[in-house]
């Protein structure tokens, strides 16, 4: 029997308001056991209020062989942005 | 740290016993809990039993200040750790137990912390503060340990027929030892005629309750043996709490007055 | 092996522009395998290193040492997780790492093949070395492998109290008793040697150094890292009153650094080779560690196993 638990993911929002942030992973045996697993080895300096943690079987990542056709178009759209526009100096709150 | 509270001769006698008894406990079994690491069975527990070591001395370490301050003889929380001998000591006799496999190491804590918790909720309502206080900030500790003990237990009595048959070896080892948990001595009896402690005779049907649930959802059934050890409370311990002392309080017993 | 060239070519750029590499990125194989050797040696370290220490965890003389203690070495086993971790996005697995550690085929560093004989050794442990470790890790934390580069980030950041509380431990013992004064200066002299060779062999007799410069996972090398140590030191050394065991230690004022005496290098590819005074027992506590886990580790996947047929049902 293969006794090695799976690999989880860990995220962890550090203070309210804030997004939940990978941190590194972690083995164990179950949703639940992951969840304290993560408490116990990531949270030890009060780094969290909330943990999310995912068995990374399950994450799907963006291949980096598709890294130009996937990103690079948006280069040349920097319409996009505030800064394309230019509006005169004097106005404010626009 | 602590102001002391001031009680007729008697119930700070007994107040002090008590103090004594939790900061004891707590000490004896995170110093065992310690001993695990290092050698976990796998790192990610490895971590989590030295958060409940660390958890046990630091509440061990409230505890023993609050003693100091009641027993106002100058004594600093090391003295009364590292320089009283096995019968003078006060803690439960289950937690002195040596640590066995890890089974066995998860069972004496679930005991001990589904008596911990309950107790722990009812001295926060305590009549002397410093005792409420201390038992606010120990339970949220607790709370998560009787969480993780509880987990463990059910993992492992319903795991595979090893992990079964090794918990029930660890429950014929300890079960004689958790009669003494909520059992009350004459300290006890004082203290909660004053309102300072709960009565143990009101926690006692919280912890069966908390057992029966939990050895129930791991397969395990509770022995129908009676007879239970006793002697903790009043001093009187097993042989192994001598040789944790003796390792324990080894340097400040070999290098007397000193800073360290 | 024969890399497709543009891969390569993209590799080389990517490193030396200093950008980041990532786990699903092209890498040529030797990088990885240096990655995973290293790293996991690395990661082995941290679990070895937990046992030396922990032997004074139950002997600490007092609650606040013993509970810093215990915290430290519960950082170690963190420490060597987040290592574990960073080595699996490389698609080797933990569970493999260790038997690589038990059989013997990979090493660790071999500092923790030294008793700890005294209470002044958790001292010198924490101010020398975690002082070198320091040393070494923090240019870690621009290494060229994403992963890796993170783990270390964590790491020093958790690490900066494990130095202080060495040397704080020494502080008290050099200002203390006569006998506390004399563990401490017993603990700096079985130390300090084997501490140097933390760093490793000297430059031209280290093969894997030139390449690991070249794709940056390294960025100093083991004789500039060494100096700096040395440099370091020898002021702590003073401070505390203490005497640093070598009659060669003096200022040279023209380099600008501290010279110091011959390293015994004999000593330490002896230990390295497995006859350090605790190699065997270190790994034999790790592997029956690991043995009697497996029952726990068994049951866990069993309980999880059932208890999913159950609510699938």
């Amino acid at each position: 029997m293969d006794t090695q638990w799976p690999l989880w993911e860990v995220f962890i929002r550090s203070k309210q308001g804030l997004d939940h942030k990978h941190v590194g992973s972690l083995h164990a045996a179950d949703a639940q056991m992951a969840m304290e697993n993560a408490r116990d080895v990531y949270t030890r300096r009060r780094e969290g209020v909330s943990i999310w943690v995912v068995e990374s079987k399950h994450i799907h990542a963006s291949n980096p062989d598709e890294q130009e056709s996937f990103f690079d178009p948006a280069d040349d759209k920097a319409y996009r942005h505030p800064t394309f526009y230019q509006v005169p100096d004097s106005l404010t709150h626009i | 740290m602590f102001e002391a509270n001031h009680y007729p001769e008697e119930v700070n006698v007994a107040l002090s016993d008590f103090l004594l008894r939790m900061a004891d406990t707590s000490l004896v079994l995170g110093h065992r809990l310690s001993e695990w690491c290092g050698h976990g069975p796998i790192l990610e527990q490895d971590i989590a039993m030295s958060n409940l070591a660390l958890d046990l001395i630091g509440q061990a370490r409230n505890w023993y200040q609050l003693a100091a301050t009641q027993l106002g003889q100058g004594q600093s929380e090391d003295d009364l750790a590292y320089l009283r001998d096995a019968g003078q000591y006060r803690n439960l006799l289950l937690v002195e137990l040596p640590n066995g496999d890890f089974g066995q190491t998860v069972l004496r804590q679930f005991f001990f912390d589904a008596y911990h918790f309950h107790y722990l909720q009812a001295l926060t309502e305590s009549g002397d503060e410093n005792v409420a206080n201390i038992a606010v900030k120990s339970l949220k500790e607790a709370t998560y340990h009787l969480k993780w003990s509880s987990e463990w237990v059910i993992r492992l009595g319903d795991g595979t027929e090893e992990s079964h048959r090794r918990m029930e070896n660890a429950l014929r080892e300890l079960w004689e030892f958790t009669g003494e948990l909520t059992t009350p001595n004459a300290s006890d009896q004082l203290l909660t005629i004053m309102g300072l402690t709960p009565d143990l005779n009101l926690i006692r049907p919280l912890w069966e309750q908390e057992v029966q649930v939990v050895l129930a959802e791991s397969t395990l059934e509770i022995p129908n043996r009676s007879w239970m050890q006793k002697g903790g409370k009043n001093g009187v311990h097993t042989e192994h709490l001598g040789f944790l002392l003796a390792e324990m309080q080894f340097l400040q017993r070999a290098y007397p007055n000193c800073e360290w | 092996m024969v890399a497709h060239p543009d891969l390569q070519t993209q590799f080389d750029l990517r490193v030396a522009e200093d950008q980041r590499i990532e786990p699903k990125d092209w890498m040529p194989e030797p990088y990885r395998r240096t990655l995973v050797r290293q790293i996991s040696q690395h990661a082995h370290s941290e679990i070895v290193g937990m046992l030396p220490e922990g032997n004074w965890i139950t002997r600490a003389p007092s609650l606040r040492r013993k509970a810093v203690l215990l915290a430290k070495v519960q950082d170690e086993a963190g420490h060597g997780l987040y290592l574990y971790s960073a080595a699996e996005t490389l698609g080797t697995s933990r569970e493999q790492m260790i038997d690589d550690l038990h059989s013997g085929k990979a090493k660790y560093s071999s500092i923790f093949n030294y008793p700890t004989l005294s209470w002044a050794d958790m001292g010198a442990i924490g101010w020398l070395v975690d002082g070198a470790a320091i040393m070494n890790q923090v240019p870690l934390c621009r290494t060229s492998y994403g992963p890796y580069a993170r783990a270390m980030v964590r790491i020093c950041k958790e690490e900066s109290f494990h130095q202080r509380q060495g040397y704080e431990i020494m502080m008290t013992l050099a200002k203390g008793s006569e006998a506390q004064r004399a563990m401490a200066q017993d603990a700096l002299n079985r130390w300090w040697w084997p501490v140097l060779m933390m760093f490793g062999p000297k430059d031209d007799e280290s093969p894997n150094t030139a390449l690991s410069m070249q794709w940056k996972i390294k960025r100093f090398t083991n004789d500039e890292l060494r100096q700096k140590f040395v440099d370091a030191t020898v002021p702590q050394a003073e401070y505390l009153n203490l005497s640093i065991p070598d009659p060669d230690l003096k200022w040279n004022e023209a380099r600008g650094h501290y010279d110091f005496g011959p390293i015994n290098w004999d000593e330490f590819w002896e230990v390295v080779k497995g006859n350090g005074p605790c190699n065997r027992q270190r790994l034999e506590a790790r592997r029956k560690a690991h043995e009697e886990g497996e029952w726990v580790r068994e049951a866990a996947i069993a309980y999880a196993i059932k208890r999913k047929m159950k609510s699938e049902k």
